[in-house]
């Protein structure tokens, strides 16, 4: 029984996920085709806007992928597949957004506040250290998490 | 307001800064993207015509649509349609009214389309399309940037691309944006 639970689960693991490209659209060159399945991941179906290129059954994502292995055969670097897409689409069709100037704030954003969040919270500990010290107490007492001023 | 209130005030503020920017978020639609060929020139392309065409202006050529048909020196629509869809079908009679009333140039491309079926539905609502190309594989759709149509594009007189609308015009669409823009590119 264990035995066939666990066959089960490898064989669940082993299937791959459900993508919509067609047996036809395939390259019939492994490492094209592979290459194309990672662009296909990264690229972003225009028509449905949440799927990928390859989870995507709308008719201009399967032309879309039919123009990334056009590309690939022809030579093009992943780059130059991407470019072509963006020169038409725009940075819409790239799933994970380009880091340039315009998105500088959605990349280091969050990065940035949790810096200014550890600046207040050491000003704060630094200066209720300092008020622990003028009030006569022992200022070793603190663990340093700032709240010993409430303690008084 | 003392300084000293801020840091109890500044999340508020901070929040409210964040609520503003998702509400205005939330009136956007997401399906509308500008076309990342904004003030650029059309692309290129040449596109054999759609044939037996019933022209209301009673013109009979039959031009084939490409790069040139498009920078002619007046401002003009480029419309993307077929048969089989239906918003094109509802929007159909805007373009017409447009054509008609103020004398809007509108190249249609024909995509992926049966051109008898094409034949029918101008036939039925009426062909005030100066050129109509066929684009038989989509591909000139997909070096415009379409990706899904109906889609209208105003192209200024030297061809370059100025606006791009995605989904069926509205007759406020028309009135408001498309009717202005190509009275100021004249």
């Amino acid at each position: 029984m264990r035995l066939i639970m666990l066959a089960t689960l490898a064989l669940l693991w082993i299937a791959p996920a459900a993508q919509a490209i067609a047996p036809s659209e395939m390259l019939s060159d492994p490492v094209l085709e592979g290459r194309a399945r990672e662009l296909g991941k990264e690229l972003r179906c225009p028509k449905c806007q949440n799927q990928s290129l390859d989870d995507s059954e709308a008719g201009i994502a399967s032309d879309l992928r039919r123009i990334v292995r056009e590309r690939l055969v022809a030579g093009d670097s992943d780059a130059q597949v991407k470019d072509y897409l963006t020169a038409r689409y725009g940075d819409f069709v790239l799933l994970e957004p380009p880091v340039k100037s315009t998105t500088w704030i959605l990349w280091y954003g969050p990065f940035a506040v949790i810096l200014l969040g550890a600046i207040v919270i050491w000003r704060i500990a630094k200066r209720n250290k300092a008020r622990l010290a003028a009030s006569g107490a022992d200022p070793d007492d603190d663990d340093g998490d700032g709240w010993e001023i409430t303690r008084r | 307001m003392s300084l000293k209130r801020l840091p109890y005030i500044l999340p508020l503020l901070i929040f409210a800064g964040i609520g503003v920017y998702l509400w205005i978020g939330l009136g956007h639609d997401p399906r509308i993207l500008p076309s990342a060929l904004l003030n650029k020139p059309a692309p290129e392309f040449n596109l054999p015509p759609l044939q037996g065409r019933a022209r209301l202006d009673g013109k009979s050529e039959e031009l084939p649509l490409t790069t040139a048909s498009l920078a002619t020196g007046k401002p003009m629509l480029v419309n993307f349609f077929a048969s089989w869809c239906g918003p094109c079908q509802v929007e159909h009679p805007i373009l017409n009214d447009m054509a008609k009333a103020h004398d809007v140039i509108i190249q249609g491309v024909n995509y992926k389309d049966d051109p008898r079926r094409a034949l029918i539905f101008l036939g039925q609502l009426g062909d005030t399309y100066d050129r109509v190309g066929r684009d038989q594989d989509g591909r000139v759709a997909i070096d415009f940037g379409v990706y899904g149509i109906p889609e209208t594009f105003v192209v200024d007189g030297k061809g370059r691309i100025q606006y791009r609308h995605p989904g069926p015009l509205s007759p406020e669409i028309a009135q408001n944006t498309i009717l202005p823009l190509l009275e100021s590119l004249k």
